[in-house]
């Protein structure tokens, strides 16, 4: 029934990044995996922090922390896979710490608010008001789409 | 857009007939009296006719039952064979494949009736057997093979354009097919059960997770290397030999026999030589030879390219054949084998090769190269000339080919996958094509650079030559010119490309032009990029492997240096460099030179590979009664002969006015015996030039060119030879064209330095 009729109860993944709390659709989540060699890839926006491979599939990981805005992650602090399938393939986003897995109600959801930074709204459909700490829902489609972001850092840059 | 299962299969299976009919059909036309070609020609055509009025294509029933009924009477040997009759089936083939691309295209029959056609194909089954004489001679005359429908409709006086056979002959079809065509059909599907249709996307899997076993049991390797338990150690070793195996079992899967593609090549070859006017044979050798499917399909479309051009331009008319002395007909053969992990495809014919005299006035037409660089370029040089865009020899534009889109985009078209292209011609005996691709493009042999601290891979196919500069040659050898480093290699500038700077990873070691470390070195990979070399400078050359290419994700495609990743043997990710687009990248592009330079690189680095191999090509001359000289054929400008009284002197040298300058000459047979040299009239000139200035060397005869290995060795001290060489089996000397000139004419290289 909740299958048919999206929202009422949905299951998120949440994941900490410079101590928000974010959460995707289980759904879109393949798997999560400890930090990986990483092979960056010289001339691509900062925000893809390099190449892992995935049992024989190489894979693009995403630093979310750059994604969002934040300050970079300390060196001391090794970051987690969250691997995400999407349209076009697999990528990996690139968090400080993966949570529970929690059911959110859709009575709890709140818009964001309007002072949130323009980089981080774009990828942010919402708010749950959870007990300890709120919980930012990430729009998957748009928190993986580079190239758009990339061209607009280039314009930004130029 | 075709959903439904049965009508896929009908597809496929219609399009492998068809292939298949084409084949046959050519060879029946070779020996008419193959009963055994009609009855598999005939088995297919009633199959698309069964499976079409099943599905309810009633125009393709209609148009495959017309053939049948004619390919019925050729079976039973009531009527033989005509070139004419060949002709409407095959327009009979071509027609059923444009229905069955409507039928896939738009799910429907195209709204052709193809009235002419079945007219034809009824008007021909009641044709008199006499005539196949009036036929033969018809074709010959008539060009075009299209045509012969509109023809024969004229010729026996067209009946009404009935669809219907006529009543004597309609039982006979009808009741045939049932008792002959069961036991064909059920010996077809034999063939078919020890085959199974697989989707290629499946194959792509089955590769990727063969991949990823591979890496698993290296790593169950590394553990095993450790253990001292002889159970897991065995088991282990065991899993090591499986995987090699289940790997290369997969690869073949992708592999496809190149005769897939040379199917179609008779079917071309026959329409165009008809069209020509032509008699065409094709032969073909090593159809078994496999390629990756994904090499298959690149190569189709060059390759059918050059059998057109083959016929077209190689190949004469059989008239010219015969006054020639050859047979009237050509032989065009392929050829296709495996030599050192690559593929080699050859495509021959014997016609009239390439006419030298044609490539020069054309290059100079189309101004493609300047006349000066022309008069010393080599046969061998002047050939390549024809892959460069806009060069076509045909002198007048035909339907099929000398439009000047040609030979260019087939070598693009090859350099693109990782081949080659070479051509080798002898005029008046034929033109030979070689094709060097990779078997795959899914594995790839791989150099291993270290840069900024990352592996990066480069293609083998990319690659020319490894120079390492080591301490003082390091610190002077990288040039500057406006600030763009550069090196020369072997005399030719070669532009330096820092790759840590070109990837945007700033100066690093080994990288900063000031550089005074003393056990500094330089590693420079001197990469071919499109038409141009460039050396990529990086910080450590590892060794070279296999890797195996993947793509990158969607959000890194637009990085044009990058060509893919592979992971490397210790697990991680190494990226692939695109050297041309690497090139691309940091402004070395080729297409910003002029053309006559791409092809003096391209000649270059041919000329390079001869030296690999040390064949030369070498022009033998006589001094004096009986010593014999060589000197490389490549440093020759012309030869030419001079009466012995336009001989002038100028202060104490010889000269001679030549195209309107002074040519100084220098006499090698005078060196040691000075008389009698100059006592025939016409006295034999071997020029030599060097940009702008020549000189002229006076020999008592020209005897030979040669191709030899040359292996010179130094067993003489006499100024102005550089060695020995061993031509057909006699000591020959070799004379160093610089000592000579220096010591004869030092003005010569003092003129050059000022």
């Amino acid at each position: 029934m909740s299958d048919d009729v999206p929202m009422p109860i949905r299951q998120l993944c949440t994941f900490a990044v410079d101590g928000l709390l974010f959460g995707v659709d289980v759904i879109h989540v393949q798997e999560v995996i400890r930090s990986q060699e990483m092979t960056p890839v010289p001339l691509a926006p900062k925000v893809i922090s390099g190449l892992i491979n995935l049992r024989g599939q190489i894979v693009t990981a995403l630093d979310m922390r750059v994604r969002l805005g934040m300050a970079p992650r300390p060196d001391d602090q090794l970051p987690t896979n969250v691997v995400l399938r999407h349209a076009e393939g697999v990528l990996s986003l690139l968090v400080d710490e993966i949570g529970d897995v929690v059911e959110v109600d859709a009575a709890a959801f709140e818009v964001p608010p309007d002072t949130l930074p323009p980089s981080s709204r774009a990828i942010i459909d919402g708010v749950y008001k959870l007990k300890p700490q709120l919980l930012l829902l990430l729009n998957t489609d748009r928190a993986v789409r580079v190239e758009m972001h990339s061209e607009l850092k280039r314009i930004d840059n130029g | 857009m075709i959903n439904d299962e049965a009508t896929k299969e009908f597809l496929i299976e219609s399009h492998e007939g068809l292939d298949q009919l084409d084949r046959e059909f050519v060879a029946l036309e070779q020996d008419p009296s193959a009963r055994d070609r009609i009855a598999t020609i005939f088995r297919t055509v009633h199959t698309i006719k069964g499976t079409s009025g099943f599905l309810g294509y009633s125009k393709l029933e209609a148009l495959t039952h017309a053939g049948e009924s004619l390919l019925v009477l050729l079976r039973e040997g009531s009527l033989s064979l005509t070139p004419s009759m060949t002709s409407a089936l095959l327009v009979l083939v071509d027609k059923v494949r444009q229905s069955l691309r409507s039928i896939e295209d738009h799910g429907r029959e195209s709204d052709d009736a193809h009235a002419d056609l079945l007219a034809t194909l009824t008007a021909l089954r009641s044709a008199p057997a006499t005539e196949q004489l009036v036929a033969k001679a018809d074709v010959k005359a008539d060009k075009a093979p299209v045509k012969a429908e509109n023809r024969v409709i004229q010729e026996p006086a067209p009946r009404e354009p009935e669809v219907r056979p006529p009543a004597a002959v309609k039982n006979e079809p009808r009741a045939a097919p049932s008792p002959s065509v069961e036991p064909a059909a059920s010996s077809s599907s034999a063939v078919s059960d020890g085959n199974v249709r697989v989707d290629v996307g499946l194959l792509d899997k089955l590769m990727n997770l063969v991949g990823e076993l591979v890496l698993a049991r290296n790593q169950i390797l590394q553990f095993g290397a450790g253990n001292e338990e002889l159970a897991f150690v065995g088991a282990s070793q065991r899993l090591n030999l499986i995987t090699t195996e289940l790997q290369e079992q997969v690869m073949r899967t992708r592999m496809q026999p190149i005769g897939n593609v040379w199917t179609k090549l008779p079917r071309v070859v026959r329409d165009l030589a008809i069209a020509c006017g032509k008699q065409v044979r094709v032969e073909m050798v090593g159809k078994t030879t496999e390629l990756d499917r994904t090499i298959i399909e690149a190569i189709k479309d060059p390759l059918t390219h050059i059998v057109r051009n083959a016929v077209d331009h190689g190949v004469e008319m059989p008239d010219v054949r015969a006054a020639a002395g050859k047979p009237r007909t050509g032989t065009l053969t392929l050829r296709a084998y495996h030599e050192g992990g690559q593929v080699n495809i050859e495509i021959h014919d014997d016609g009239a090769g390439l006419n030298l005299d044609r490539i020069r006035a054309k290059a100079v037409e189309r101004n493609l190269v300047t006349a000066d660089r022309l008069e010393r370029m080599t046969e061998y040089e002047l050939m390549q000339l024809v892959f460069l865009p806009g060069f076509s020899t045909a002198a007048q534009v035909t339907n099929v080919s000398g439009r000047g889109v040609g030979m260019d985009v087939v070598k693009t078209n090859i350099e693109r996958i990782g081949g080659s292209v070479d051509l080798s011609s002898r005029f008046g005996a034929g033109t030979t094509l070689k094709i060097r691709i990779p078997l795959t493009l899914a594995i790839v042999p791989a150099l291993v650079v270290v840069s900024a601290g990352q592996r990066y891979a480069i293609p083998q196919t990319n690659l020319l030559e490894l120079v390492r500069l080591e301490g003082e040659e390091a610190r002077t050898s990288v040039e500057m010119v406006y600030g763009a480093p550069v090196f020369r290699l072997r005399g030719q500038l070669l532009p330096l490309v820092y790759l840590s700077r070109a990837l945007g990873l700033g100066d690093v070691k080994g990288d900063s032009s000031g550089a005074t470390d003393a056990s500094l070195t330089v590693n420079i990979v001197v990469l071919q990029a499109n038409e141009g070399q460039i050396g990529l400078v990086v910080d450590e050359v590892r060794d070279t492997e296999e890797i195996v290419v993947k793509p990158l994700g969607k959000e890194l495609k637009g990085i044009q240096v990058f060509a893919g990743a592979t992971i490397m043997g210790d697990g991680r990710v190494a990226l692939i460099l695109d050297v041309v687009g690497l090139a691309h990248h940091v402004g070395v592009d080729a297409r910003s030179r002029e053309r006559a330079a791409s092809v003096r690189v391209a000649l270059n680095s041919e000329a390079g590979v001869s030296a690999a191999n040390r064949r030369q090509t070498l022009l033998l001359f006589r001094i004096r009664e009986n010593a014999t000289m060589a000197i490389p054929l490549s440093m020759v400008a012309r030869i030419e002969e001079f009466p012995r009284d336009r001989l002038e002197k100028a202060g104490d040298s010889n000269v001679v006015q030549y195209r309107g300058e002074v040519l100084p000459l220098i006499d090698l047979s005078q060196r040691g015996a000075a008389g009698g040299a100059l006592a025939s009239s016409l006295i034999p000139i071997i020029v030599y030039s060097e940009g702008a200035r020549s000189v002229g060397f006076i020999v008592d005869g020209i005897l030979d060119v040669v191709e030899e290995v040359v292996v010179i060795e130094r067993c003489t001290s006499q100024a102005g030879i550089l060695g020995s060489v061993v031509v057909q089996g006699k000591v020959t000397d070799m004379l160093d064209v610089e000592n000579v000139i220096r010591s004869q004419a030092p003005w010569f290289y003092q003129v050059a330095a000022a």
